[in-house]
């Protein structure tokens, strides 16, 4: 296994790839689908922007627009940014707390396949008669009576995706909490695994309830079941609550490991320890926490009442005490700092007043009177896309730059770099800032077209500019990364020089089964504790060099998620009466899964080790 | 780890299941899954609570009418006991008693098909009286909360016929013991959700 791989031919790699449980190459391949599921949900808001540049315009039908912002939000959510956001905690967690790989490799793989073919399932639905049309929240008294397998794709397709993501969580908490490094204490972890570890407890307890409501609309659509049907007893409101008893924590799931990768690269460029680092970790247990009390801000028109509305406007009001704190304390971690303005850096400053704008009008949703002028309007779309393109997007391009060294062995352009960040941001603020106001003049959220003369006409205008300005953004960062692609210069270990933490002590290209030797972790920012002190090594060791136990490549996970994606389509189609072959591709596909989980659990896969001896001679590099 | 290394109960670890590293993040890593379950069953019981009794005009199926105590007493019985014998079995597996260990699963197998055949028999009872899924929300939710239990009862007995099974000839180690633990430990999980199940939907159900 360890010698075999020198020098691979392209099958060869494509396979290795299919195959792989290492946390660094699963990485690579979450980075991969994520963005080409985030160039997707970006096509799709190009298409709704240039249909709304004017009034009356024709571009997109009525019906496929809804079709198209359903799939933008839904992609953008749950097929972009966590699954980019995935990325870098694989890429960076296991190495930020010294251990060998994540805790379950297998399961890591399997989440990722699960992750890729719910995505592709759900995208599957625009050539396969129409795209899910109500909305990413898919409220129930629209999508019961949706005609087209859209809704059904939309369900099968995120249960399956979210059982992945649910894999993911639970795999990094045991990992934060079992594989921490001699001397990593809870209180020395570096912010960016910290985060991880608060969004990974809210997936735990976020996903179950989205996974049930799905079921009820799967079985309300195909089983003739009367969850929401209120004709039989049921209630559509249980729809909502479920998806936003999720919904909430989800936008924090988002934003936390965001706050945890804008705290790191603060800190670094700052070249500072990160001011407050315990309030810090408070605060982001606090906003996991108060997360959960949150989600009827949601519903505060639904008509739960004046006491439901007051308690839950008043917990929203409180998120805002430890967001508030975060703001803070990154402002006094570059304050009095020795600041180096790299591109990660320009993204950081650009990220504190966006996302602070979106807090603001979060709060004042969050005040029930006047949410009710404010509710399902663009003021909501304004305020959504401040803080998740204001939070989430700018971090993840600072996480590209910031990681892309530690990824790939190369350093982005940094001049191209600085250039895609000023259109990405003007086209930002330009996009959005201005739908504040379309939304206080009346502009409703989800309309395909608008009628001309109403003051809407220039600021619609100028919102789809903006958008293009994005575009051209990240058309930029992609060209950088084929530039620096075929350039192929490598950028060695701590290329920003001023890395702080343990992924940076690393020798590159990451030796496959990271660090030779477990190292001893002396305190908070350890890597910069040992430069300070003029360690050359970087590290302090916690053992000598011994035999290490790695696990092997399975091609399993790959046929689990691919005999469920086969099973959906067979789920799917069963409704349909003229569609005989449904019920064997159902039974063939659980087959497949079953089967594929059968041979896992019946062929013992102890691993392999690699001994001293081959250590001893290995100067590190991927295999 | 190496499957080779025969243990006597002098040399077997106080606690086996977390005797390595890969059975310690096993057992992290399960119950932490078990505390997803319990969130999942919480939104069921929930959803369960706000449709009990719900149905189109005139229905004439309530909790009331419906369900039998004593039948679920019985069946409540029957789990708790299966529970019990599961203790012993990991009692056994802690003295690396194999055989001891096999045989108590067995009996747990036994009072868990019990269970499950009268729950059939109860489905099937309902259904003749035409209180169906797709009768009322009240069928739905209904099928959804205790058929979701019925569903985890039947993959936990698949898991210890399949470690039975498996493991029949090679006896215990330190690779398959974390199986054995975690298996009993998803069992007692299905017998405290049942207990839920009995309160709130059987017994809350009759009396109120
Ligand atoms: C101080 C923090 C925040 C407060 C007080 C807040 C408050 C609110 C309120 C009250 C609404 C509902 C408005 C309505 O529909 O009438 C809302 C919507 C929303 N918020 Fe926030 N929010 C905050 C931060 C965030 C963050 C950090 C994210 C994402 C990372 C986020 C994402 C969203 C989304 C996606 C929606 C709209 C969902 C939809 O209807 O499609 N919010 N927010
Ligand atoms: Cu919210």
């Amino acid at each position: 296994m360890s010698s075999t791989a020198k020098k691979k031919g392209f099958g060869a790699t494509i396979w290795d790839y299919l195959t792989t449980v290492d946390h660094k190459k699963i990485a690579v391949l979450y980075l991969i689908a994520g963005t080409l599921f985030f160039v997707i949900g970006g096509i799709e808001a190009m298409l709704i922007r240039i249909q709304l540049a004017e009034p009356n315009n024709d571009f997109v039908s009525a019906g496929l627009f809804n079709e198209i912002i359903t799939m933008h939000g839904t992609t953008m959510i749950f097929l972009a940014a966590m699954p980019l956001l995935f990325a870098f905690m694989n890429a960076a967690v296991p190495l930020q707390i010294g251990a060998r790989d994540v805790a379950f490799p297998f399961l890591n793989s399997l989440g990722f396949w699960l992750f890729l073919f719910g995505g592709l399932f759900l995208n599957l639905s625009w050539f396969l008669g129409g795209a899910p049309d109500a909305g990413w929240t898919s409220y129930a008294s629209l999508s019961l009576a949706s005609p087209t397998h859209g809704i059904d794709f939309y369900a099968l397709g995120l249960q399956i995706s979210g059982a992945g993501t649910l894999i993911a969580g639970i795999n990094f908490l045991v990992t934060i909490i079992n594989m921490r490094a001699p001397g990593m204490t809870y209180m020395r972890m570096p912010l960016f695994t910290w985060t991880t570890f608060v969004a990974s407890a809210l997936i735990l307890f976020a996903f179950p309830p989205l996974t049930v409501g799905l079921f009820f609309m799967i079985f309300d659509r195909m089983f003739d079941a009367n969850f929401f049907d209120h004709l039989n007893g049921g209630n559509t409101i249980i729809w909502e609550h479920l998806f936003w008893i999720f919904g909430h924590p989800e936008v924090y799931i988002l934003v936390l490991p965001a706050f945890g990768l804008f705290s790191e690269i603060f800190a670094t460029f700052s070249r500072k320890r990160l001011f407050g680092y315990s309030s810090m970790v408070f605060a982001t247990i606090l906003i996991g926490f108060l997360g959960f009390m949150v989600w009827a801000h949601h519903m505060f028109t639904v008509g739960l009442g004046p006491t439901a509305n007051a308690i839950f406007a008043v917990a929203t009001m409180a998120i805002a005490v430890p967001t508030g704190m975060k703001v803070f304390n990154w402002l006094l971690t570059i304050w009095g700092g020795n600041i180096k303005v790299t591109t990660p850096m320009l993204y950081g400053l650009g990220f504190i007043p966006s996302f602070v704008a979106g807090g603001v009008t979060g709060v004042m949703q969050a005040s029930a009177p006047l949410d009710y002028q404010l509710h399902d309007s663009y003021f909501i779309v304004a305020h959504f896309h401040y803080v998740i393109v204001g939070g989430i997007v700018l971090a993840l391009f600072a996480a590209a730059h910031y990681y892309w060294p530690l990824m790939f062995n190369q350093m982005l352009n940094e001049t191209l770099g600085k250039i895609t960040f000023v259109f990405f941001f003007v086209g930002f603020h330009c996009t959005f800032f201005i739908q504040h106001f379309l939304g206080l003049m009346g502009m409703p959220r989800r309309v395909f077209t608008y009628q001309g003369d109403q003051g809407w006409d220039l600021f619609n205008y100028i919102s789809t500019i903006g958008a293009f300005l994005m575009a051209i953004g990240v058309i930029l960062l992609v060209v950088n990364v084929i530039i620096t692609a075929i350039k192929g210069e490598p950028a060695g270990r701590d290329p920003w020089k001023d890395g702080r933490t343990l992924e940076w002590a690393i020798p590159q290209p990451v030796p496959y089964y990271n660090f030779k030797q477990t190292p001893l972790v002396r305190g908070l920012d350890t890597f910069w504790i040992e430069k300070m002190e003029g360690n050359k090594e970087g590290m302090t060791y916690a053992e000598p060099i011994s035999d290490i136990h790695m696990p092997n490549n399975s091609f399993i996970p790959f046929m689990i998620s691919f005999g469920l994606f086969v099973a959906a389509f067979g789920a799917l189609y069963h409704q349909d009466a003229d569609k005989a072959w449904s019920l064997p591709v159902l039974i063939a596909g659980l087959a497949i899964t079953f089967l594929s989980m059968i041979v896992r659990s019946l062929k013992d896969d102890l691993g392999y080790h690699i001994h001293k001896e081959e250590l001893m001679n290995e100067k590190g590099g991927k295999k | 780890m190496d499957l080779k290394t025969k243990f006597t109960p002098q040399s077997w670890p106080a606690h086996p299941e977390n005797a390595t590293l890969e059975g310690k993040n096993k057992t992290l890593g399960f119950w932490i899954f078990l505390g997803g379950e319990t969130v999942l069953f919480a939104t069921l019981f929930a959803t369960f609570l706000a449709l009990k009794n719900k149905g189109p005009n005139g229905m004439e199926f309530s909790t009331q009418s419906l369900f039998e105590l004593p039948l679920a007493f019985i069946m409540t019985m029957l789990l708790l006991t299966s529970s019990l014998t599961s203790v012993y079995a990991m009692y056994h597996m802690k003295n690396h008693n194999f055989k001891a260990m096999q045989a108590w699963i067995a009996v747990t197998v036994v009072l868990g098909l019990g269970f499950l055949g009268l729950e059939i028999y109860e489905f099937y009872h309902y259904v003749h009286l035409g209180f169906t899924f797709t009768q009322s929300a009240f069928g739905s939710s209904f099928y959804t909360l205790v058929g979701t239990h019925g569903l985890h009862v039947i993959i936990g007995l698949a898991w210890f016929i399949l470690l039975m099974l498996r493991n029949s000839k090679r006896g215990l180690n330190l690779y398959n013991a974390p199986k054995y633990y975690l298996a009993s430990l998803y069992w007692h999980f299905i017998d405290v959700v049942w207990v839920f199940i009995f309160t709130v939907v059987y017994l809350m159900g009759v009396l109120d």
